[in-house]
């Protein structure tokens, strides 16, 4: 290090930075496991806050925490008693259905509602002139409606409310809507014309949702093409000059609609003094927040329920139309109503994750130095925006030059919403490939080259694992080596996310004199099984089994908690768990001590035991010990607090090896297995982790072969709005999989737990099975979903190799 | 949905009744309901009346008979493909039953209800869509998206044969018997069952309103037959088929006296393949000879825009079901069902 003399302002921050060891007045120095157990596992220091509780040692010497107790709910999820929004039940409950256009681009010019009003069981009929989702005008003015210009086939009109669902079927049938209609276009190819039909006037934008999402704001917009929102670093030009290899392709993605197994839906029960709603949500706080700011309510006067939730990946934040509706026509019908979508408007209204055209231009040195890495991407979210895909690309591999374009390309489809990992597993789909490329032009192995480029301490740890394994160890390097007609490949890939940590994170926690615990919050469980692990941290804190700990949740009448997107919950909620648990005990020896005979600070409670230090008497169980509370009940409410150390930002990942057969004569991929490697800080219920991760890896799966929305570009239509033919992998479509998990410490929380949600597998999966297609045949694969048309496809235009 | 009667019938002669009553349109059976009840959710149909025949015993039921086979129209699926006769000597039966849709489909759907069943042309399954097959001018498929749709002898609309019972039917040479109240019975083979869009595009087969499919049956093979039956889509699990064939190989030692070969998804009514038999029939049968039976059943294909890569897959479907019906070869692990 080069020594300067320093300014005396300088000398003065260096003396603070001395003294820095010492921490300041409510704050203490502990030492925090750090790394991945048997590869880098060493101490750090962390200043944290006196009132945080001890730290958590590593999984291996924990009870509850870091085990895999069986899920919380379980019985109640496969016993049918868990109560999912469709099967609340209100005295006097009305049901209701959308009125949806049935053409893509038009001017509404008259809403009759006569007829259905006089069917008889209507209650209500409610014209939606405020519609929410999709980008909006910056000139409203532009476009003068009474009602919402309809941007997509499916937009939702009205909607009707009747004492049965038939009945508001039919009558939603007799609303005549006058279009006029406008030129359309739906396909994104068309759409990026000059001459296609504008999708908006002029330049709009679109806000994201609390999962993420939304694209960027103001920037250029020409026609149809909202973009280019550009990223640079460094120099490209020089960097493409400064390289041996340059590899430059295109690599297309489809688009990808949800399709939770539960639709979204809400029962709004509209009453003078509170506005109750059940809802279908990844965050309660996000549907109150938005049903409190559109109805001109105090949030107090709203309050929204989540027992149970059937899946969002990313869709279901805030109430949406369908909420909104329901709301306005409880308060209009002065009864409960219910609106579910069915699967047709779901597949139509709520969200899909857009596409991608991308072109992908990287270079290197010989030495496998990054030299230049260019992205120009164009996606369509519909009449939304969102389509962006530069985030892997920019944050997994060391490049001395970055340049990304990302344009979103309006059409006239429903608005995408945050999927899973947004813009990832199209990002990886086209980087990885392009890595692996480039790779073999410089004649590294795949593992070899992303060793060279790839500085996360932790994936180097996942990729050792791989290498070692039996799976990767079985490849043939050599492409296309098998001779007969199915061909088998083996390919890896990467992936990348983020630590995001919400704040508005907070638990309850009431310890009872008859021993029992509880634990609140407002939080929802999307099916990653916060439950469990929140019963867990309560476990492990006063002794008893996670069964027998009271876990209330999805209620927003408990302390708020996160909205489940960008792979928050566990992250943001557990060390505010545990600070309450902690608090609670403590809380709960002081209520003791009295009877105890002895003072707080002599006693500790551990193991489910109370011990006194000073040996003043025998321990006691937890239980024996509560029934001498000097009160029925003691409770502390305690919420995040920031990481530890926020300026150390990790993010997290895996390496993702796909075993694939190909069979060349038919164009069919049979994905035989995944060996998946992931991290995700302290995995707090291993088999939770590995459960996000087989979804990820199956739902990346069912992306990279089958699901596509289709839209017929005469009519503006789509086809297959159904689960027939929106093909999503079935039984016997999914691969075997075997995840392992790498423990990773980060010292940041007094749980140190991360997120695994978007990094489990969607992110990898295509890409790995691209590198496994090239592996197999010799043959780069660049579009998805990998049909037997795309496979024949691409396997005739290969150069042809004698393969006899 | 517009309220209906719901015809609960457990005898056939009440099920006639009901439908003889009023010739109307309006009046509708149901046997599984697999196929009936997504038409009515959509709003394609609107019964006045639905006749359940779900619970007719009679007609349930699979029985052996000096000349084969006679099987109830309302034996699902699930029955066909696990009965030990029709798994070793109408082998190309029970795998056309087993490996359609997926299994809790096939414990409900009835073999009647399968070979009745209505196209899945996506345009035509839209109540958005007033196509050809409705009544009204136009196709929609050749000039959108058809990737799923025909490639040969598809005439005026390309929807393809959704049945892969019938595949197998054809194979064997299968007729059905058709009851009405006022008529009495009539035998109609497989391939007359079924109206090209040509002759009648509205009408997908020659069921009558008031008739009943009574009866479908098998003539036992004759010595030395073997046959089978392989379906490949783009997911192994609930899908329909891209590609499915159906062979039936009359053997006499190594060499082929006569071959059956038909094919499902290929053409709007199930088919044979005369060239496909043309070069299998007097042979040995040989990866050569399958291959190039496989080859000549695409003699006349014209694919559509979107879906050329079916003809790419028909061969090897037949190809591989050839020598899967010879024993030369396994069943395929990558095929569908
Ligand atoms: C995802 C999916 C995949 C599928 N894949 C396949 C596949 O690969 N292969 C395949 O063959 N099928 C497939 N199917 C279709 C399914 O097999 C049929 O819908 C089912 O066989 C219909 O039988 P059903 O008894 O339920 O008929 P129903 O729905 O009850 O009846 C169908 C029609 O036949 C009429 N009908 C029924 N029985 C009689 C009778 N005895 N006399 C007169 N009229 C009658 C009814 O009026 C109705 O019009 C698939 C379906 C789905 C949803």
């Amino acid at each position: 290090m080069a020594t300067t003399k320093l300014p005396s302002s300088a000398d003065a921050l260096l003396g603070a930075a001395a003294d820095a060891a010492k921490p300041p007045a409510g704050m203490e120095t502990v030492t925090m496991p750090y790394g991945v157990p048997g590869y880098t596992l060493h101490d750090v220091q962390r200043q944290v806050p006196t009132t945080e509780p001890p730290v958590l040692p590593v999984n291996a010497d924990l009870e509850y925490i870091g085990k895999s107790p069986k899920r919380w709910d379980a019985h109640a999820k496969v016993s049918g008693s868990g109560r999912y929004t469709a099967d609340i039940q209100l005295p006097g409950m009305l049901y209701a259905k959308f009125v949806s256009s049935n053409v893509p681009h038009a001017k509404v010019v008259s809403i009759d509602t006569s007829a259905a009003e006089k069917v008889p069981g209507v209650k209500g009929v409610f014209v939606i002139e405020n519609l929410l989702g999709g980008a909006r005008l910056l000139n409203p003015s532009l476009e003068v409606s009474k009602y919402p210009i309809v941007r997509y086939a499916g937009q939702p009109i009205a909607a009707v409310a009747a004492t049965q669902p038939h009945i508001a079927e039919e009558a939603a049938l007799l609303v005549k809507v006058q279009y006029d209609a406008k030129p359309f276009v739906v396909d994104m190819e068309m759409a990026r014309q000059s001459d296609a039909p504008p999708v908006f006037p002029g330049p709009a934008n679109q806000g994201g949702s609390a999962g993420g999402g939304g694209g960027a704001r103001n920037v250029p917009q020409t026609g149809n093409i909202h973009g280019p929102a550009v990223h640079k670093r460094g120099d490209v030009e020089q960097g493409f000059k400064d390289a041996d290899f340059i590899v430059e392709s295109k690599y297309t993605t489809q688009v990808q609609v949800h399709n939770a197994l539960e639709t979204h839906g809400v029962v709004a029960d509209w009453k003078p003094d509170l506005l109750t709603v059940w809802a279908s949500t990844q965050g309660t706080a996000s549907v109150r927040e938005e049903l409190a700011s559109f109805f001109k309510l105090p949030k107090s006067q709203v309050r929204v329920i989540t027992e149970f939730m059937g899946g969002g990946f990313g869709a279901k934040f805030g109430p949406g139309n369908p909420g909104v509706v329901a709301a306005a026509l409880s308060k209009q019908t002065g009864a409960p109503v219910r609106l579910m979508l069915d699967r047709k408007e779901e597949q139509l209204s709520v969200g899909n994750r857009p596409s991608s055209d991308q072109t992908l231009k990287i270079g290197a040195k010989k030495d496998g130095t990054l030299t230049a890495i260019q992205l120009i991407s164009f996606g369509t979210a519909g009449c939304g925006t969102g389509a962006g895909c530069a985030g892997p690309a920019t944050n997994l591999y060391q490049s001395a030059s970055l340049h990304t374009e990302e344009n979103d390309v309006f059409i006239n489809a429903g608005p995408a919403a945050a999927f899973r990992a947004p813009g990832h597993p199209q990002g990886a789909f086209a980087l990885e490939q392009t890595i692996d490329e480039l790779a073999e032009k410089l004649n590294m192995q795949p593992l070899e080259f992303r060793d060279k480029i790839d500085t996360n301490p932790v994936r180097r740890v996942e990729r050792q694992i791989v290498r070692e394994s039996a799976l990767w160890k079985s490849r043939n390097p050599v492409p296309n080596a098998d001779r007969g007609p199915i061909k088998r490949g083996v390919g890896l890939s990467q992936s990348v996310w983020y630590r995001h940590i919400v704040m508005d994170s907070a638990a309850e926690v009431r310890v009872h004199r008859d021993g029992s615990v509880e634990v609140l919050s407002a939080v929802q469980d999307i099916g990653t099984g916060i439950k469990t692990v929140m019963a867990q941290i309560l476990a492990e804190q006063f002794g008893v089994p996670p069964q027998q700990v009271s876990v209330k949740i999805g209620d927003t009448n408990y302390p708020v908690g996160p909205n489940s997107g960008g792979s928050v919950t566990t992250a943001s909620l557990t060390p505010a768990v545990r600070d309450a648990a902690w608090q609670a005990a403590q809380k709960f020896l002081v209520s003791v001590a009295p009877a105890l005979g002895t003072t707080p600070d002599d006693l500790v409670l551990t193991k489910g035991e109370v011990h006194s230090k000073s040996g003043h008497m025998q321990p006691i169980s937890f239980r024996r010990a509560a029934a001498k509370m000097d009160t029925s009940e003691v409770s502390a409410q305690a919420r995040r607090i920031p990481d530890y150390d926020p300026k150390h930002y990790d993010t997290y990942g895996g390496v993702d090896v796909a075993e694939i057969e190909v069979d060349t004569e038919m164009g069919i991929i049979h994905v035989k297995q995944f060996f998946a490697v992931h991290d995700c800080g302290r995995p707090m219920n291993p088999s939770q982790v590995i459960n996000q991760i087989n979804g990820g890896l199956i739902q990346g799966t069912s992306f990279a072969l089958y699901e596509n929305r289709l839209i017929d570009p005469t009519y503006g239509l789509m086809v297959n709005a159904n689960l027939d033919l929106y093909k999503i992998a079935g039984a016997r479509d999914i691969p075997k999989l075997h995840v392992q998990l790498v423990e990773s410490y980060i010292a940041q929380s007094s749980t140190d737990a991360s997120g695994i949600g978007e990094a489990a597998g969607i992110i990898s999966a295509a890409a790995a099975i691209g590198n496994a297609f090239y592996n197999a045949t010799g043959v780069r694969i660049r579009s998805t979903p990998m049909t037997p048309s795309v496979v024949l496809e691409t396997l005739s235009k290969a150069p042809q190799r004698s393969n006899a | 949905m517009n309220p209906f009667v719901f015809a609960d019938c457990t005898t056939e002669s009440g099920a006639l009744a009901q439908l003889s009553q009023n010739a109307k349109d309006g009046i509708v059976v149901k046997a599984g309901g697999v196929d009936l009840l997504d038409r009515m959710k959509e709003g394609l149909e609107s019964p006045t009346k639905l006749v359940n025949i779900r619970n007719i015993s009679s007609l349930r039921g699979i029985r052996e008979t000096p000349e084969g086979l006679h099987i109830g129209p309302l034996t699902t699926l699930a029955e066909i493909s696990e009965h030990p006769l029709i798994q070793s000597q109408y082998t190309i039966f029970s795998d056309a039953c087993g490996n359609a849709a997926t299994p809790h489909i096939r414990n409900m759907a009835t073999l009647g209800g399968n070979l009745l069943q209505e196209n899945r042309c996506w345009y035509f399954r839209s109540k958005d869509y007033q196509c050809l097959r409705k009544g009204k001018e136009i196709c929609f498929a050749f000039g959108g998206l058809n990737q799923y749709h025909s490639i040969m002898d598809y005439g005026s609309c390309p929807a393809v044969a959704p049945s892969s019972a019938a595949v197998g039917l054809l194979g064997l040479n299968a007729t059905v018997e058709l009851t009405s109240a006022k008529r009495g019975k009539r035998v109609v083979g497989i391939k007359e069952l079924y109206v090209l869009p040509e002759a009648n595009p509205t009408k997908f087969n020659v069921v009558e309103p008031d008739e009943l499919l009574t009866a479908v049956m098998i003539p036992k093979p004759a010595a030395g037959t073997r046959s089978a039956y392989q379906k490949y889509g783009e997911k192994q699990s609930f899908d329909w088929a891209i590609a499915d064939a159906g062979v039936v190989l009359e053997m006499d030692g190594n060499t082929c006296r006569r071959a059956v070969v038909t094919m499902g998804a290929a053409s709007p009514v199930v088919r044979r393949s005369p060239q496909a038999e043309a070069a299998l029939a007097g042979k040995p049968i040989t990866e050569e000879t399958a291959r190039a039976a496989g080859k000549a059943s695409m003699e006349g294909a014209q694919p559509l825009s979107m879906n050329a890569y079916k003809v790419q897959m028909f061969p090897v479907a037949i190809y591989r079901t050839v020598l899967l019906a010879a024993g030369q070869m396994g069943r395929d692990p990558r095929a569908a069902g």
